[in-house]
């Protein structure tokens, strides 16, 4: 444990209110899904929250996150509004993507969140590259890449650590293995179950930390994010963990026993933290009402600013599938990467 | 035509290409060309020799072989601030990239309400006529050319060759730009600035007969032969697309109008061809200003053989053009 991490009773509260409104929102989306009022494919990340919760609390504001197709809980942890990122499951125009990407494509240019990507690995070679654009623009902003355990088998993993170390980039691959490919197990899919092992072949240091413990994930985080910062160099934490629901709403789970699902679910990260700060008195029944009665209520407003969100004309159809031409926006064409 | 054709340097297709990455290079501390090959040996078509010793290792990057990981370099690169030029060594390669190319590229504006834009400029050598056989050989502008989000040229003339690349990395979208090998080596002209914005078609020669529509590697074939049915007294006009994505169609319709009779010829195979959108878009735009039906000649459905005879005659050639153009204008009399 890096003892750089202050750990006070208001920063435990606050990271479990972080990983509290992942979890009651998403038990929240399940259920507005059942009612179509959220449509396409729905991944949660329940189980998994103080993956995103822990990383994101060691990151500057201007760092750079790619994220997957279960971005809920990264989005949120980041900063977005709980309105957008419900406004965006909606497809409604308040949606921090507009409406046009849905539950697996929320970005957010301002809060440097480069989305929700549904290609498996996609993510990586793009964060090698947004990492090689700060290091040659010499910004000290690293880029922070989440991908599942099964992006490890493919070709896109390889070719990004290698670059990735090869040219020495100011990322932090952050592999969240939750143990199951959709329905294939981590022993199914991997020729080296022990990711970080396969990582550190490639020569960058790379730890495993239990990733349902939301402070060790902090902790480790932040030292990473200091050691990518002074040595520009990339680092990899594989965060292990478990996810309690179906890879997506379509997940019938034949793959997996109940009871090995229950047994995860005793050493859940919210459940884990709770049960810390309960026995050594620092938090009682009443606090805990009052966040989740606080989560509740941006719940609420959350799907009232969803739902009052506007459809997109079919006239904007194909708005935005290229950028206005430079003379339409002046000198803003030098802002690289920003529309 | 203005002075600045006056002011014209002969020089291969291939010292072109060199001449617009290094004005790329000179214009912005952003610009860096990326690749496999591209720096200490030169290149593999020999583009960017002589640029690693100029630029040095942080503006002339040699990768990996790993065309998904450093064209999303690229790509992420572009997101990030930069405006990287990304060689994939040959067309047939960039499958291997072609989920960063479609599914990251070419969605992100659009899938982020217009947050993002990705300025990447994508370089491909393309087409066959090296006897390099059926892996080695092909010509996928079309593949490309389908997607939304990507901007396609291809530069068939030297002064194309030396400016569209300027006019593609000045755009804030990813633009996809295919050189093909059989024109590297060819010696012609260079003006002083370009002829006309990356997405418009161009008349390479006024004709009143047929028109003959191509693109790339074809239109020296197809000028060659628009020169010999000059002598055939069938006066053809010649429409170099330039841009696969978006089509300037206003350009291809009035050349249709104006003839009444149209030949597309294209590298690609025939099924699912840009030529065959090309006809399509005649079909539904101008269909009443033909005379004769649109013809297509491709390239044979088959892949590329070894042998030369073989490879000539699987693909698109003078005598085939001219016999076809003969036929339609039979035609006409």
């Amino acid at each position: 444990m890096n003892d750089k991490l202050h750990l006070d009773k208001a920063h435990l509260l606050e990271q479990l209110k972080q990983m509290l409104r992942i979890r009651l929102f998403e038990e929240k989306c399940a259920e507005l899904y059942t009612q179509e009022k959220i449509r396409g494919f729905l991944h949660l990340y329940i189980g998994e929250e103080a993956i995103a919760v822990g990383v994101m609390a060691a990151l500057s504001p201007q760092d750079e996150i790619v994220a997957t197709y279960r971005e809920h809980g990264h989005a949120l942890a980041r900063g977005l509004s709980m309105k957008s990122v419900l406004a965006e499951m909606y497809g409604r125009t308040n949606g921090c993507s507009k409406g046009r990407g849905g539950s697996m494509h929320l970005f957010d240019k301002k809060q440097h969140f480069y989305g929700g990507n549904a290609i498996v690995g996609g993510g990586l070679p793009l964060a090698a590259g947004l990492a090689l654009a700060n290091k040659k623009l010499k910004k000290t902003a690293i880029t922070v890449c989440f991908f599942g355990e099964g992006a490890v088998a493919e070709g896109e993993f390889h070719e990004s650590m290698n670059l990735a170390v090869l040219w020495q980039l100011p990322v932090l691959f952050i592999c969240e293995n939750n143990r199951y490919a959709m329905g294939t197990a981590l022993a199914l899919s991997e020729s080296e179950i022990n990711i970080a092992k396969k990582a550190q072949s490639y020569g960058m240091t790379a730890v495993q930390v239990d990733g349902m413990n939301v402070v060790n994930v902090e902790a480790v985080t932040t030292k990473a994010v200091e050691h990518i910062r002074t040595h520009q160099q990339p680092y990899f934490l594989e965060c292990k963990s478990y996810r309690f629901r179906g890879h997506s709403s379509f997940d019938g789970q034949l793959y997996r026993d109940k009871e090995e699902v229950e047994q995860w679910k005793k050493h859940g990260p919210v459940m884990q933290l709770k049960r810390w700060l309960i026995q050594n008195h620092q938090l009682n029944e009443k606090d805990l009402n009052v966040i989740e009665s606080q989560i509740k209520q941006e719940i609420v407003e959350a799907i009232n600013f969803a739902e009052q969100g506007l459809w997109e004309p079919v006239a904007d159809l194909c708005k935005d599938v290229y950028s206005p031409s430079i003379q339409k926006i002046n000198g803003k064409a030098d802002q690289g990467g920003l529309a | 035509m203005s002075e600045h054709r006056n002011n014209s340097q002969k020089m291969t297709y291939r010292e072109a290409l060199r001449a617009g990455i290094e004005q790329c290079l000179n214009d912005d501390e952003r610009t860096f060309l990326m690749g496999e090959d591209v720096g200490r040996y030169g290149g593999c078509y020999g583009v960017s020799k002589g640029l690693f010793e100029h630029y040095g290792a942080e503006r002339i990057i040699d990768t990996p072989l790993c065309e998904s990981g450093f064209v999303g370099v690229g790509i992420g690169a572009a997101l990030g601030g930069m405006r990287p030029i990304v060689e994939v060594m040959t067309v047939n390669f960039s499958l291997l990239a072609m989920d960063q190319i479609v599914n990251s590229a070419a969605t992100l504006r659009h899938m982020s309400g217009g947050q993002l834009n990705v300025p990447v400029v994508i370089r491909m050598a393309c087409g066959a006529g090296l006897q390099l056989a059926a892996q080695h050989s092909h010509s996928w502008e079309n593949l490309y050319a389908h997607i939304p989000g990507l901007k396609v040229l291809s530069p068939a003339t030297h002064n194309d060759a030396r400016y569209m690349l300027l006019q593609a990395i000045k755009d804030l979208d990813p633009v996809i730009i295919f050189e093909h090998v059989m024109l590297l080596n060819n010696q012609g002209e260079v003006f002083s600035e370009p002829e006309a914005d990356m997405e418009k078609a161009l008349v390479r020669k006024q004709g009143r007969d047929i028109t003959l529509l191509t693109y790339g590697g074809s239109l020296p074939k197809v000028l060659m032969a628009a020169a010999e049915l000059e002598a055939l007294n069938i006066n053809v006009e010649v429409v170099d697309l330039r841009c696969l994505r978006p089509l300037d169609t206003s350009t291809i319709l009035a050349s249709v109008k104006k003839t009444h009779r149209v030949i597309i010829i294209d590298e690609g195979w025939k099924t699912g061809s840009l030529a065959g959108e090309l006809s399509a878009i005649i079909m539904e735009q101008a269909f009443w200003y033909l005379d004769a039906p649109v013809q297509r000649i491709c390239t044979q459905e088959v892949p590329i053989p070894y042998p030369s005879h073989l490879e000539q005659a699987a693909l698109p050639q003078v005598e085939k053009i001219i016999s076809c153009a003969q036929r339609l204008f039979e035609g006409k009399q």
